[in-house]
């Protein structure tokens, strides 16, 4: 693990010296995140959004475990505890939208972690474990975050749960029988707001769990990096702490500043109003619709309006929709170009940029409208080009694409064309 | 290879199937569209902005005017309308003193149990009880309402978009419908029991005007009670009581950002100190 | 840590004194920042465990006594805790006084602990000084321990007709909320 000139953790009290014998924490630490980790020097702003993801994991399983000191899981006072924790608690409003906004902020540094990972091939070889791991991560929020919406039990709770859980009902024979299994009964109610509480309180630590995981994988290969040439040399690398301690401290302030501008001062702009009233099984909401991180995959689902041959259309857009994610497994072998930067792609950052990021805004977009024209048309047509773009096209470029000259190694990206003139001695070969 | 080559294959096989069963929706669809009359939404109009003086980052309560609200609540909106999450406690922040609440919460009665008998039966509020419904349940609720329940105000300004300015649009807002509109949407018309309103989705709700004549409510404070005045001191009445803590949120809000970006700006040269020294190697 | 960057870049060793406590001020200030923040959070998050605003509200409770015979008890609920209002006999006040208050691990008069004129009226909470068990004695038929007022089955705490302790393991004598007569039949407590 790591390169032959990561500095070694050496402890200088007697006190450190008993806990790394006993218990090599520290040491573990400083190797993870300390000085002992080095990184390649050139990464960007865009490799901040890991530890900002960690970072709003962290928040979210703090705030929450303060919220369920307060709320109670049953369907005839989950919506009245949750305004006893807005009115009643000791800064219980902060809590609660600190924990609603938090979801959204998990979500948006996730994206842009993962738009990072699809630009620069981080899901590339020796990577693709890292990569992997990422996606069960990202699966596991998806769940946490749709049980937790249901929790306040508003009439979007309510009609999320219905309409999430009749998705199982799309499958053939066995659909109806799962969807009463998950549901404990014909519509959700207290069986289901119960589990889902249950769920919604472990899955978090499964998630920190998975996290876990996903850091050892990265430590095995080292980060990646803007260029995407492999680290060569020391001068490629700089100690994680101090350097990127530092950039992640000042990125966390950005993100922070955002974070609490909006919790303070727009703390429903992202929620929907709809939540405000309490779950009524006797009336639907005008216009369902989840929360704004799934609009994209909510649009797959509704993108398929036509039974084709046997399949009924229902099925087709609950298969599309898990399919969506479930082929960013296949990513490390389905793109086989052999290099990995976008920036030295010409024909991917074309439909990278002209493909794929307009298709996923469109998606955005009709996902949180009503099912209505145009909004149908254009995300079957974003739909399309979604499956295309990582089935086909990202397969086919990587054969025929000309990929422009890299540079010979990350120093010489940094620090300019006369490498020996740089680096002088300082040149240790890689193993 | 060949093995890679495969699951390539079958990649693209998978996709451009998924591709093609997503653009044959397309097909059917746009063929619809191109042939289907579109079903027209009724044009309702956006609530009007009445400037609350909570609004903003710098927002506050008007304490006059949610007293005032609060008048208007009491005497009109209370006999079909619950608020079942605030407290006549909860008064006392809209500037009230303990003996007024006292006095207040005594004047209305709330379910209880008869000490001696058990039996169900109504006693004077405490300041800890919650403002009574004005209806037993539900069923008796949509009884005497022809069928249309009258939801709970606690939370009305958080549960329509724009809410505040929703609200007080909407009761401010009842006219007749225009001749243009019935002649282009006939279908706009108000039925046996609705009432035409321009801001309400469906153009047409089952409350008749609540607020129908200037000085429905006498004001304690002098404020002329006109019928946009009493709509929008109770929409700010109810902008309170859906989110009591809001004018503190705001207030909290100020010294943290200002604490983190304070922070931000320490972080951001103790990140360019620590950087120099990487970044000279470039000179 | 400037130890740290100047090994990484060995060619940043030769910086000044000057240049090094600048960056160390900026470090420190940066983490220093970062701590307060931190512990700032904390506050909320101690204070979401405090007895939130519907809780405090519900402090004071009225009990209608009117129908409270002497030598009878009844019990109320205050702050979700049992309270014990007990209307004395003359012989219970009588064997109270009685007992020289010198004697007692608590010292205290029953009129130390009712309200002037109202010596029959003995208002206390229902919770053992010792380790908080109900004590018996303030319904028709309990035991009411040796010396006729509450007797803590838990560990055999004894409390006399004054409810003060005068055997058994409970340090004080069972405690007198703040209350007043609102009228002559209602107490409010709290």
């Amino acid at each position: 693990m790591s390169f032959p000139w990561a500095k070694e953790y050496t402890p200088t009290t007697p006190v450190m010296k008993f806990l790394d014998e006993k218990l090599p924490l520290p040491r573990l630490v400083y190797n993870a995140i300390g000085a002992g980790y080095p990184v390649p020097r050139n990464l960007s702003y865009f490799w901040n959004f890991g530890v900002l993801a960690g970072f709003f994991l962290v928040l979210q399983i703090i705030t929450g475990v303060v919220l369920a000191m307060h709320y109670a899981a049953n369907a005839q006072v989950a919506f009245a505890t949750t305004e006893h924790i807005m009115r009643n608690v000791n800064w219980g409003w902060l809590m609660r939208y600190a924990h609603a906004n938090g979801a959204s902020f998990f979500f948006i540094v996730v994206y842009l972690h993962i738009f990072r990972g699809l630009f620069y091939s981080s899901y590339k070889a020796p990577r693709e474990m890292i990569w992997l791991l990422g996606v069960v991560i990202f699966l596991l929020m998806m769940a946490t975050a749709f049980m937790g919406y249901v929790l306040p039990w508003g009439q979007m709770s309510f009609w999320g749960a219905k309409v999430i859980t009749g998705l199982f009902g799309a499958i053939p024979l066995v659909g109806e029988p799962i969807q009463i299994w998950l549901l404990g009964g014909f519509a959700p109610d207290n069986a289901a707001l119960n589990r889902f509480f249950s769920l919604h309180f472990l899955l978090p630590f499964v998630i920190a769990g998975v996290v876990i995981l996903h850091i050892w994988a990265l430590h095995i290969p080292g980060s990646s990096n803007p260029t995407g040439v492999e680290v060569k040399q020391e001068s490629d690398t700089l100690p994680f702490h101090p350097y990127y301690t530092a950039k992640d401290g000042f990125g966390l302030g950005i993100a922070l500043l955002f974070f609490f501008a909006m919790v303070f001062f727009l703390p429903n702009a992202l929620g929907h109003p709809d939540n405000y009233i309490e779950a009524n099984p006797l009336s639907t909401p005008a216009h369902i619709v989840p929360e704004w991180y799934f609009w994209p995959f909510y649009a797959i689902l509704r993108a398929f309006t036509v039974d084709f041959l046997f399949i009924p259309a229902k099925l087709l857009g609950v298969i599309a929709m898990f399919g969506s994610i479930l082929i960013w497994f296949f990513l490390p072998w389905l793109d086989k170009s052999p290099v990995r930067s976008g920036h030295y792609r010409p024909l991917f950052r074309k439909f990278f940029w002209f493909g794929l990021i307009p298709a996923m805004i469109v998606l955005f977009i009709c996902g949180g409208a009503p099912a209505e024209e145009p909004y149908v048309m254009l995300s079957q047509i974003a739909t399309a080009y979604y499956f295309l773009h990582f089935l086909v096209i990202l397969p086919i470029v990587g054969q025929v694409e000309k990929p422009e000259p890299l540079p010979y190694s990350i120093t010489e990206a940094v620090l300019g064309e006369d490498k020996q003139a740089v680096l002088g001695e300082n040149v240790k070969p890689a193993v | 290879m060949t093995k890679l080559l495969s699951v390539r294959l079958v990649a693209i096989l998978i996709g451009l199937g998924f591709a093609l069963i997503a653009l044959y929706s397309f097909v059917i669809g746009a063929y619809a569209a191109a042939t289907e009359e579109p079903a027209g939404h009724l044009p309702y109009e956006k609530p009007r902005d009445f400037e609350f003086s909570f609004e903003g980052p710098f927002g506050k309560w008007d304490i006059q005017q949610l007293q005032r609200g609060f008048k208007v609540y009491d005497e009109v909106c209370a006999a079909c309308h619950s608020l079942k999450y605030v407290a006549f406690r909860n008064l006392e922040q809209i500037g009230y003193d303990e003996g007024q609440v006292k006095a207040f919460a005594a004047s209305k009665q709330v379910p209880g149990i008869d000490p001696n008998t058990g039996e169900a039966t109504t006693r004077p509020g405490l300041p800890t009880d919650y403002f009574p419904s004005p209806y037993p349940n539900n069923v008796a609720a949509a009884a005497a309402n022809n069928n249309a329940i009258p939801p709970d105000l606690s939370l009305m300004t958080k549960a329509r978009g724009d809410g505040v300015n929703y609200v007080a649009s909407l009761l401010a807002g009842y006219q007749e419908p225009s001749a243009e509109l019935l002649a282009e949407h006939p279908e706009a018309a108000p039925g046996p029991g609705l009432y035409h309103n321009p801001y309400f989705p469906n153009l047409n709700l089952a409350m008749a005007p609540p607020i129908s004549i200037d000085g429905q409510v006498t004001y304690d404070d002098g404020t002329e009670a006109t019928i946009e005045q009493m709509s929008i001191d109770v929409a700010a009445f109810l902008a309170w009581t859906a989110e009591p803590t809001m004018i503190e949120r705001k207030q909290t809000g100020w010294p943290v950002l200002i604490f983190v970006l304070f922070a931000t700006v320490l972080a951001y040269l103790s990140k360019k100190q620590i950087w120099a020294a990487a970044k000279r190697k470039k000179d | 840590m400037a130890e740290t960057a100047a090994t990484a870049t060995p060619e940043t060793a030769g910086e000044t004194d000057d240049g090094i406590r600048r960056r160390d001020f900026l470090d420190i200030a940066a983490v220093s920042a970062a701590g307060i923040g931190g512990l700032a959070v904390l506050y909320p998050l101690v204070s979401q465990m405090a007895p939130s605003a519907d809780v405090l509200a519900a402090s004071t409770t009225e009990v209608d006594v009117s129908a409270v015979e002497p030598g009878q008890a009844i019990k109320a609920v205050f702050r979700k805790q049992p309270l014990f209002i007990r209307r004395l006999t003359a012989e219970e006040i009588a064997a109270a006084n009685a007992r020289p208050v010198s004697t007692l691990r608590d010292p205290e008069t029953l009129a130390d602990r009712t309200k002037e004129g109202r010596e029959d009226m003995l208002v206390t909470m229902g919770v053992c000084t010792h380790l908080g068990c109900v004590p018996l004695g303030a319904a028709e038929g309990e035991v009411k321990g040796e010396f006729g007022g509450y007797f803590c089955p838990c560990h055999g705490s004894h409390y006399d007709t004054a409810g003060r302790i005068i055997k058994g393991p409970a340090p004080t004598n069972l405690e007198v909320p703040e209350y007043e007569f609102t009228s002559d039949t209602v107490i409010r407590v709290g």
